[in-house]
């Protein structure tokens, strides 16, 4: 579903990624564990095409494309979720808003017809039940005002809604209390544990995949894919730590 | 007689941001030509216009006096997307208690220069004044605001406010503010903030990682941005008019 290969990328004129390959097939999660500076949200800021992050070297495919040639919008519109580490606030634009005009951009780019405002609110009241989410949240303005723990929720019903078909989750459990730890765990269980679907979840603790169990765990440093293995490798590294485990 | 003769020019401090070349060539009359407006104590009066793009492509100066009664209510909200030369000119007298409410958006590209003048007198105790004012400019346009602020030795109370943001959308596009408070009296409230700034590049990708396209979310933000001085038009069906008018300006953008 996603293949990364020898991928190189430099932030400014630092060299950030390091030949870093890797593999995602559907129906498979994965995460990626790693020390502080090793390019984990590097890697998910050159999936999503952020400004700024320039690829020199390698190349991602995903779902038979060449991702690094799309537009951030349109590898959005392939099916390309970015969960932030910070979402953003955006001042006078409500959830609502934002979520409609982004869903049917992406139903607009695959040939598919707009929802009207009374479908769009009959998902979203769908989407925000499953993850145990208040409806007032959505008529507010964008992450703006919320608690660290709400704003990653809020990322989950963005999820619930535009039902990628890949998500890239970049410390979606940093800032989280148990509780809210748990709403998430079960947020990206129900939406994207599924046959035709993709996750790559980058963390620093093994917490979150006490609720997300991965098929496969990588750990990044210094820009590459270091060691491989399954679950039992954050068990590892949660009590040995990643110097023991990347040395 | 002698105010009628003479034109301003850029020299004068009310004046230094317009078009000097406009005004050298303008007819006195109609530059020194103030409209009234008496809005009765205890009444409320309003004026909603748009200064659009299509007309007065030479310039266009519009200057409004009011004077509201004891606890009245004056209310303008006005954009400005004309050019070359557009300004709008607001001085407000306000007895007691009484209110002045103003939102004004300029927006324009070119080499337009666009501007909202206020003189908001509180010469007596317990009025209250709030302003908006949002501008977006591009190309080599120039957006400002020039509000004046007096209030007097006895109008104790005085609660006045005075918010000015300007988008820049590109490289050579201006923005000039001048906020200027004369307070002689010692209880009151007097607020002002100014920030000029680019459209939000956080949000603009953030939008984008959601599937948004950049020209749709630049609309977005823009509607966000500019709805701020809207907001306290209370008719809704109004205040939805006066944002799609003057969002309607933006696709003449050429960024």
């Amino acid at each position: 579903m996603l293949k990364i290969t020898n991928l190189h990328a430099n932030v400014g004129d630092t060299q950030i990624l390091k030949g870093l390959s890797l593999e995602v097939n559907a129906g498979e999660i994965h995460a990626i564990m790693g020390p502080n500076g090793a390019g984990k949200s590097t890697l998910s800021y050159v999936l999503g095409g952020r400004p700024g992050y320039e690829v020199t070297e390698g190349s991602v495919e995903f779902m038979g494309q060449d991702l690094l040639d799309l537009e951030p919008h349109e590898r959005a519109a392939t099916g390309l979720f970015l969960g932030f580490q910070y979402p953003v606030e955006i001042p006078g634009v409500s959830n609502v808003q934002f979520l409609r005009e982004a869903l049917n951009a992406q139903r607009a780019s695959r040939g598919e017809e707009a929802l009207s405002g009374g479908e769009f609110l009959k998902l979203a009241r769908e989407k925000a039940a499953l993850l145990k989410l208040d409806m007032e949240m959505l008529k507010r303005q964008v992450n703006v005002g919320f608690s660290g723990g709400e704003k990653k929720r809020s990322e989950m019903v963005q999820m619930g809604i535009l039902d990628p078909k890949f998500a890239v989750l970049d410390e979606t459990d940093s800032g989280l209390d148990i509780d809210a730890l748990r709403v998430v765990g079960d947020g990206i269980n129900a939406i994207m544990r599924a046959p035709a679907k993709g996750v790559l979840l980058i963390t620093h603790y093994q917490r979150l995949l006490d609720y997300v169990k991965p098929d496969k765990v990588h750990v990044l440093a210094k820009g590459r894919i270091v060691t491989s293995g399954g679950p039992e490798l954050a068990m590892q590294l949660e009590s040995e730590g990643y110097e023991a485990v990347v040395a | 007689m002698a105010e009628a003769a003479t034109l301003p020019t850029t020299r004068d401090e009310d004046w230094r941001y317009s078009d000097g070349e406009y005004l050298a060539a303008s007819n006195p009359d109609v530059i020194n030509h103030w409209r009234t407006i008496e809005v009765p104590a205890g009444e409320t009066r309003s004026e909603h216009s748009m200064h659009g793009s299509g007309e007065a492509s030479d310039g266009m100066v519009d200057r409004l006096r009011v004077h509201v009664g004891k606890g009245g209510r004056f209310e303008a909200f006005k954009t400005i997307a004309a050019g070359r030369y557009a300004r709008v000119e607001i001085e407000v007298t306000l007895e007691e208690g009484a209110h002045f409410e103003f939102g004004g958006v300029t927006l324009g590209g070119g080499d337009k220069v666009q501007e909202f003048v206020t003189c908001t007198k509180h010469s007596h105790p317990n009025a209250t004044s709030n302003q908006v004012v949002r501008a977006v400019q591009w190309g080599q346009s120039t957006g400002n605001f020039l509000g004046r602020i007096e209030v007097a030795r006895d109008a104790q109370k005085t609660d006045a406010a005075q918010n000015f943001r300007a988008i820049l959308l590109e490289k050579g596009a201006t923005a000039n503010t001048k906020p200027e408070l004369e307070i002689f009296a010692d209880d009151v409230l007097c607020a002002h903030g100014a920030a000029i700034g680019q459209l939000d590049e956080q949000a603009s990708y953030y939008m984008a990682a959601r599937g948004i396209p950049p020209e749709i979310a630049r609309k977005l933000l823009i509607q966000a941005f500019v709805g701020d001085a809207f907001e306290a038009i209370e008719d809704e069906a109004t205040r939805e008019r006066m944002l799609e008018r003057t969002l309607s300006e933006l696709d003449q953008a050429t960024v």
